[in-house]
């Protein structure tokens, strides 16, 4: 950890806390991204439009870091497949059956003084440490 | 309008979790190892994003209603229930398992990639089982 990581993890924090302030302000809306893409899953009637013009923002976002801060995004080996299609499973399960993930419970439920939220952002970060644990140092890398 | 709005704060959002380190796998993988390469940057990530949105919530919901629309749609449940505790727990453990969460996997779409193309397949489907049971 240096004084320029630090400095770039808060100017990005910002701009995400901004983002989130910035639509709730115009568009009345919380910026819980497994909530708005879960809205889609299926579409409700009138009600997608807004949520595919965000998720639309994201991948766009995304190509802007692709072309211009490449270093955003990893470059050697991921975890297996299956591992990430398990992990893709319980993330989406977790998120839809709790309401919400980092930026929905995390950001704006915190910025609410939601206990919900706050008793999620503290569970999730509890299992997610606990499962690095095992992985990182119960099962050391025979798992991948 | 709020199509307008909804697109360019996806697109601030998005460059907020990359300039953030939030869309490096790895990165999210070494602030959870508290016991082993325990690399704290990812807090200034939430406290930054935190310290925006706890000044600013409490000001803007004192509006009647939002700038472009005709009012605030905000969560609804009150109470601390199992269904919220355990799938938040099994979030952590998805999460803790790929270094991926909802949002960083979303805009990683964008670099076209088997591991994130497999992940996002596989959220969305979680998703839309896990929102049945909600």
């Amino acid at each position: 950890m240096d004084a320029i990581s630090v400095l770039t993890a808060l100017g990005g924090g910002v701009l995400i806390g901004g983002a989130a302030s910035g639509l709730l302000f115009l568009n009345g809306r919380i910026a819980g991204i497994s909530g708005i893409v879960g809205g889609l899953l299926p579409p409700q009637r009138g009600e997608g439009f807004w949520r595919l013009a965000f998720v639309l923002g994201l991948l766009v976002g995304g190509v802007l870091l692709l072309r211009t801060y490449p270093a955003a995004f990893p470059t050697f080996q991921a975890p297996s497949l299956a591992r990430l299609a398990a992990a893709g499973l319980l993330v989406g399960f977790g998120t839809g059956l709790s309401n919400g993930c980092t930026s929905g419970h995390g950001v704006c439920g915190l910025a609410r003084r939601s206990l919900r939220s706050l008793v999620a952002t503290i569970t999730f970060m509890g299992t997610g440490a606990l499962t690095v644990y095992v992985v990182n140092h119960v099962l050391r890398g025979n798992f991948r | 309008m709020r199509l307008i709005s909804a697109f360019v704060l996806g697109v601030v959002f998005a460059l907020g979790l990359g300039f953030a380190g939030m869309t490096q796998p790895a990165k999210i993988i070494n602030f959870l190892d508290v016991a082993g390469h325990w690399d704290p940057t990812l807090a200034f990530v939430m406290g930054g994003a935190v310290a925006v949105s706890f000044g600013l919530f409490p000001v803007i919901l004192k509006r009647r209603t939002p700038v472009l629309g005709e009012r605030f749609v905000l969560p609804e449940k009150k109470q601390v229930d199992a269904k919220l505790v355990v799938g938040a727990g099994l979030f952590g453990i998805g999460w803790g398992l790929s270094g991926y969460c909802p949002g960083p996997a979303v805009v990683s779409l964008a670099t076209g990639t088997w591991p994130v193309l497999v992940f996002v397949t596989s959220m969305a489907a979680g998703l839309s089982i896990g929102r049945r049971f909600r």
